[in-house]
Parts: C-alpha cells; sequence; structure tokens
C-alpha cells in the first residue's frame, strides 16, 4: 500500500518565505499508527525523495493530530524568478507513492 | 489589584488611562511607559476574579476573505470583548511589499471592514486589524485608514482610532546592523548596508506591546501595519492578565477564521480564553471544531508544529491539550509560553528586475523528447541576437531567461522526481527579466523567432516548433520583487520600531 491509499491529505505549503513544509495527516489513529510503525516515514526517506542533505530535514510526530510534518529549506526563495509554485501547494507529491509495507 | 510584567517605576513620560471595556462589567487601569520596556508596568484593577477571562471573535481568516455577516451577529451575542482581524500574509509572494499594493480587491476589503466597524461599535468593543492591506507597509495602511474613512461617513460612526505604522527607516536598520542587532533566521540570505540600503521595503512584524499601548489609550479601532497574526488575539487577553501560553496559543488557533474547523466553511471562530483553557468554536451552517482539527491547524503553515516564536517569546504546544466539549466546541488546555529575549522579525523586498513573458506551448514528439538540448540551443541563440541587437546595453549578467516547461517540470523544479515522463504537449512560459521593462521585452521579442524556428535534425527546411497563445506574443509584467531578509532585529523597546498615531475618525466621541 502506498502512503496516498492511507493517508486523509497529503499537503505542502510555504510556511513563510524560505521554507517549505509538508502534512501527512490521518482519519484515525490506526492508520496514523499504522505508518508510524512501520517506520516508513522518516528524515531518511524525505531527504532522498526531495534530494537535499538528511541535516536540513526537520521531522515531526504529532498524534494528537494524527498527522507527521517535514520542513525543508525551499529550494527557490519564493517569488524568485524561476519559482514555478509561489505558495509551495504542489510539492507534496513524491510523498504520495511512499510505500507503507 | 492584578500586576504582571514585573513591576518598575518610569521615570519618563507614562501615562494613565481609565476606560470601560466589554460590557462595561469590568474596570481597567492600565499604566504603560512607553520609552522603556525594561520598566513596562501593566496594572489591571478588576470587579471580581471571575471576569478574568477574555472573548473574542476571528470573524474571517484575512479581511477581505468574506465575512459571513448572520455568523457575525450570533456570535456577537456571545459578549465578546473584541473582534480581531488579520488582513496581511507573505503567501501571495513579495509583489504586494515591494509594489506597496494590496492583493485583495477593495470592494472586498470595504465590505469586511465596514462588517467589522460597525459590530464594534454595536457591541461597543474594540476592533484590532493587523497586516493592514496584505504587506503591512505604511502605504498599505494608508490605503486601509481611506477605507474606514468612506465607512466611517456613510454610516456616521465616530472611531477613537490607533494606526500603528510598521514600515522601518533604513538609517535605524543600519544602526542596528552595525550594533550586531540584526540577526539571521535559518535560512537567511546575507544581509549588508547595501541590503538595506537596496530595499523597496522593509517592515517589522510588531508583538503584542503597540497595539496594547492603542488599546490602553482607549482606541476603538486599531489599524495596524505588519503585525503578528496571533498579537492581534493575544494582546487583551495578555493585558487581562491571562496565562501567555493560552493568550498566544487561543491567537494562533483563531487567526485563520474556520480554516481551524475540520471543513472549510463560511463562519466566524468564537474564542474565550480563562486562567486555565481555551475554548473555541465556530458560528456558521455545518461548521465545527474537533480535536483534531484544532490540533491539525497548529501545524498549517508553520515548520514547527510545537514552537511558535513571537517577539517576546515562544510559545510551546508539546503539552497541549485538546477535548471536544460538545459537537461543535474544543478546549485547549496546558499551551505554554517561554519568555525570551525580544525581537522583532523583518520582512524585506527588492526589485528583482522587469519581466515580459511569453506563453505557448510545443506538441511536436520530436522536440519534447529533446526538450532540454533544444530549449538550450533556442537559448543560446537568443542570447547571440540579444549580444549582436542591444550590445553593451544587455550584458549576459543583467538579464535571465528562464523557461518553465508545463507538462515537464515547470511546478516542482529540481524536485521533480519523474522529469523523465514526456508528456504529448508541453506548456512553455519563458520569463525574460532585466533592469528595465524596455529591455525585459526586447528580450522577449528577441526571444519569439528562435522559438518558432529553431531547427531540429530530424524535421527538413524551415519549421514553426512553437504554438504562440497571444498576438501581440509577448506580455509585459512590470517589475518583480524577491524577498531579501529572514532577519529579526534586536529593539531597546517592544514599541520604538513602530509609530502610532490616534485620530477621531467621524469626529470625537460624545459618550
Amino acid at each position: 500500500m502506498i502512503l496516498a491509499d492511507i493517508a486523509s491529505l497529503i499537503r505542502s505549503k510555504n510556511a513563510g518565505p524560505f521554507t517549505l513544509t509538508f502534512d501527512i495527516m490521518f482519519r484515525d489513529l490506526a492508520s496514523y499508527r499504522r505508518v508510524k510503525d512501520s517506520g516508513a516515514l522518516n528524515p531518511a526517506t524525505f531527504a532522498k525523495l526531495y534530494r537535499c542533505p538528511v541535516e536540513q530535514v526537520r521531522f515531526f510526530e504529532c498524534e494528537n493530530a494524527l498527522a507527521f510534518k517535514f520542513s525543508i529549506p525551499r529550494p527557490l526563495t519564493q517569488g524568485e524568478p524561476g519559482d514555478g509554485d509561489m505558495h509551495g501547494g504542489q510539492q507534496f507529491i513524491p510523498l504520495m507513492n511512499v510505500e507503507i509495507p | 489589584m492584578y500586576t504582571y510584567f514585573g513591576v518598575g517605576l518610569s521615570d519618563l513620560l507614562s501615562l494613565w488611562v481609565k476606560r470601560r471595556w466589554g460590557l462595561g462589567q469590568c474596570l481597567h487601569v492600565c499604566r504603560f511607559d512607553f520609552w522603556n520596556y525594561s520598566h513596562l508596568e501593566e496594572t489591571i484593577e478588576m470587579t471580581s476574579a471571575e471576569l478574568k477571562q477574555a472573548r473574542f471573535i476571528s470573524p474571517v481568516g484575512s479581511v477581505g476573505g468574506g465575512i459571513n455577516g448572520e455568523a457575525l451577529d450570533d456570535a456577537l451575542a456571545q459578549a465578546p470583548d473584541f473582534i480581531a482581524c488579520d488582513a496581511g500574509t507573505t503567501d501571495a509572494g513579495p509583489f504586494s511589499l515591494g509594489m506597496g499594493t494590496p492583493a485583495f480587491p477593495r470592494e472586498t476589503v470595504k465590505r469586511d471592514l465596514s462588517l467589522m466597524l460597525r459590530a464594534g461599535r454595536k457591541a461597543n468593543i474594540p476592533v484590532i486589524i493587523g497586516s493592514a492591506g496584505t504587506a503591512g507597509g505604511d502605504v498599505h495602511v494608508d490605503w486601509v485608514l481611506e477605507i474606514a474613512r468612506e465607512i466611517v461617513a456613510e454610516y456616521d460612526l465616530t472611531l477613537r482610532t490607533a494606526v500603528i505604522y510598521a514600515e522601518q527607516d533604513k538609517t535605524y536598520l543600519k544602526r542596528l546592523l552595525h550594533e550586531n542587532r540584526i540577526l539571521p533566521l535559518d535560512p537567511a540570505p546575507p544581509i549588508s548596508d547595501s541590503v538595506i540600503d537596496g530595499s523597496t521595503r522593509i517592515v517589522g512584524m510588531m508583538g503584542v506591546e503597540p497595539l496594547q499601548q492603542a488599546l490602553s489609550e482607549g482606541a476603538d479601532f486599531v489599524l495596524a501595519g505588519r503585525c503578528s497574526d496571533s498579537a492581534l488575539f493575544a494582546a487583551i487577553p495578555l493585558l487581562r492578565g491571562l496565562p501567555p501560553g493560552l493568550a498566544w496559543h487561543a491567537g494562533k488557533v483563531s487567526e485563520c477564521g474556520t480554516l481551524v474547523c475540520e471543513t472549510l466553511g463560511n463562519g466566524v471562530i468564537f474564542t474565550t480564553v480563562t486562567e486555565d483553557e481555551i475554548t473555541i468554536r465556530p458560528f456558521g451552517p455545518g461548521l465545527r471544531c474537533t480535536p483534531q482539527s484544532v490540533a491539525a491547524h497548529s501545524l498549517y503553515e508553520n515548520s514547527d508544529p510545537y514552537l511558535h516564536r513571537e517577539c517576546s517569546g515562544t510559545f510551546d504546544l508539546t503539552r497541549a491539550t485538546f477535548e471536544a466539549i460538545d459537537g461543535v466546541t474544543v478546549r485547549i488546555r496546558g499551551s505554554e509560553f517561554i519568555s525570551q529575549p525580544y525581537t522583532v522579525k523583518l520582512e524585506g523586498a527588492e526589485l528583482a528586475g522587469y519581466q515580459s513573458i511569453i506563453v505557448g506551448g510545443i506538441r511536436d514528439p520530436y522536440i519534447i523528447r529533446q526538450l532540454d538540448s533544444w530549449l538550450a540551443s533556442v537559448r543560446g541563440y537568443i542570447d547571440e541576437s540579444v549580444a549582436r541587437v542591444l550590445g553593451d546595453k544587455a550584458g549576459k549578467s543583467l538579464y535571465s531567461i528562464i523557461f518553465q516547461t508545463y507538462g515537464i517540470n515547470a511546478v516542482m523544479g529540481r524536485l521533480e522526481p519523474d522529469p523523465k515522463h514526456l508528456p504529448h504537449e508541453v506548456g512553455i512560459v519563458l520569463e525574460a527579466t532585466a533592469p528595465t521593462q524596455d529591455m525585459a521585452h526586447k528580450l522577449a521579442q528577441l526571444s519569439r523567432q528562435p522559438l518558432l524556428h529553431y531547427p531540429i535534425k530530424e524535421w527538413t527546411g524551415s519549421i514553426t516548433a512553437f504554438a504562440c497563445l497571444h498576438n501581440p506574443a509577448v506580455i509585459d509584467r512590470g517589475p518583480v520583487y524577491r524577498f531579501n531578509l529572514n532577519h529579526v532585529a534586536v529593539p531597546s523597546t517592544p514599541v520604538e520600531m513602530f509609530r502610532t498615531h490616534f485620530m477621531d475618525l467621524g469626529g470625537p466621541r460624545t459618550s
């Protein structure tokens, strides 16, 4: 099964002009725990997906919100010539296909 | 007598103001030393212990977003102490800050502001607006002030108004920089005198203190430039001596309006802060807050879901708990606040240049399968044309030409995990950016012919490779800006970076 089949929402967004943040949210505790216990979501996986140094990846497990969060520096500052996603809203796609064993 | 913020004697100008808030049940006596932060002293008298709470309405996530007037009326019946609303964001990009223009149409801002100001007068409670006009610069604040004047005239209101400007003086900032009182956040672009001088506009994001000063002087309407969203809602709860963790967290969960609800809808948020808890509920059809929706809201647009930095410290939600009171209301407890040295976040924009674009597409599979190398050749040809036609006026370091290739990787750029998957059609936006509009326009003009006709080996003879969307093909976009600061300033006092002007809109209050 892939993450997109289990999560209720996978989203990305600017957290200010210099940071991209990714939220992975679930409908119920069982789904959240399933992903958490699989260990499939971690800074190393994320760094590989987004081709950035693992030291730059911040990772949070937020059980009370039934959510995981990743944050990384933006590859280009928001609005810099060449930045194709002003709000950062379409950067989550690689997370959809993370395999959850 | 309740005292907080530490007690100190102010030896400079200070002011005692007495006024009634809320439903007139609660007498506040506020003393402010406007000049010396270390001596900031706040004293509040309360008539009874059970009144130590603050109730407020967050009518919409952003002024101009479209307030539900009916829901606002329903919430107004719950005896709120104030209405607050944020009007700004950096989310739209650097243009508003750079250009000095708002992101919302004037009509929608006027409609929402009118609903709020009339509700505030009806209930005799203050209305607090922050980050006016999207970016919260002086020109943005004045734009909203002009709208407020119109509303006051149209509805025959009287408003004791405090206008707080947040734009920063460059000489002042350079002095702070030389005193090592401008610090980088992570990640931060480099800063120097020339970065400050080269900025079109720099604003400081104010905390609660300038708002509290304005409220203590009796403002019915506080119109602030760039301001922490949460501070708009935390100012009065903190003035009343409520716990800072709860006051700030209440602001955080309320500031986006109904975004804190399970599903987005058209309504308002009503929040109550007491000594030991926050309660939050929506008014509006089909809306409900759930423990998960409220907990999840702290994730939104924040890099850290637990720690939220404000001017005076960090509120920490690590130990916050969320529980349902009924089907629509959530109780929050356990939010904490850690005091830290006072800092003010800076936001700056500088001119990146002027831009012209061409929009079109390619359908030819022979070109699509070699798009990168073909565009590189087109680019080389353009550079040669530019050098030939414009000569020294347009050195290569002065301009940029970028192809956004929709269908390949325009949306994700170098983060794209699947750049080899070729579509049957590719959309292309050519962005030419240069120091003048004239040069950007000419760059785009010079790009059109090579885009149309640059050959490929698969076809013999003259090709037309690029499907232009428009005639004329070149669209001038005007100036474009970039964010150039991700820093905080360390001021001597929480109010020294902000200028407050008081005025009676619609004439002095008679009651």
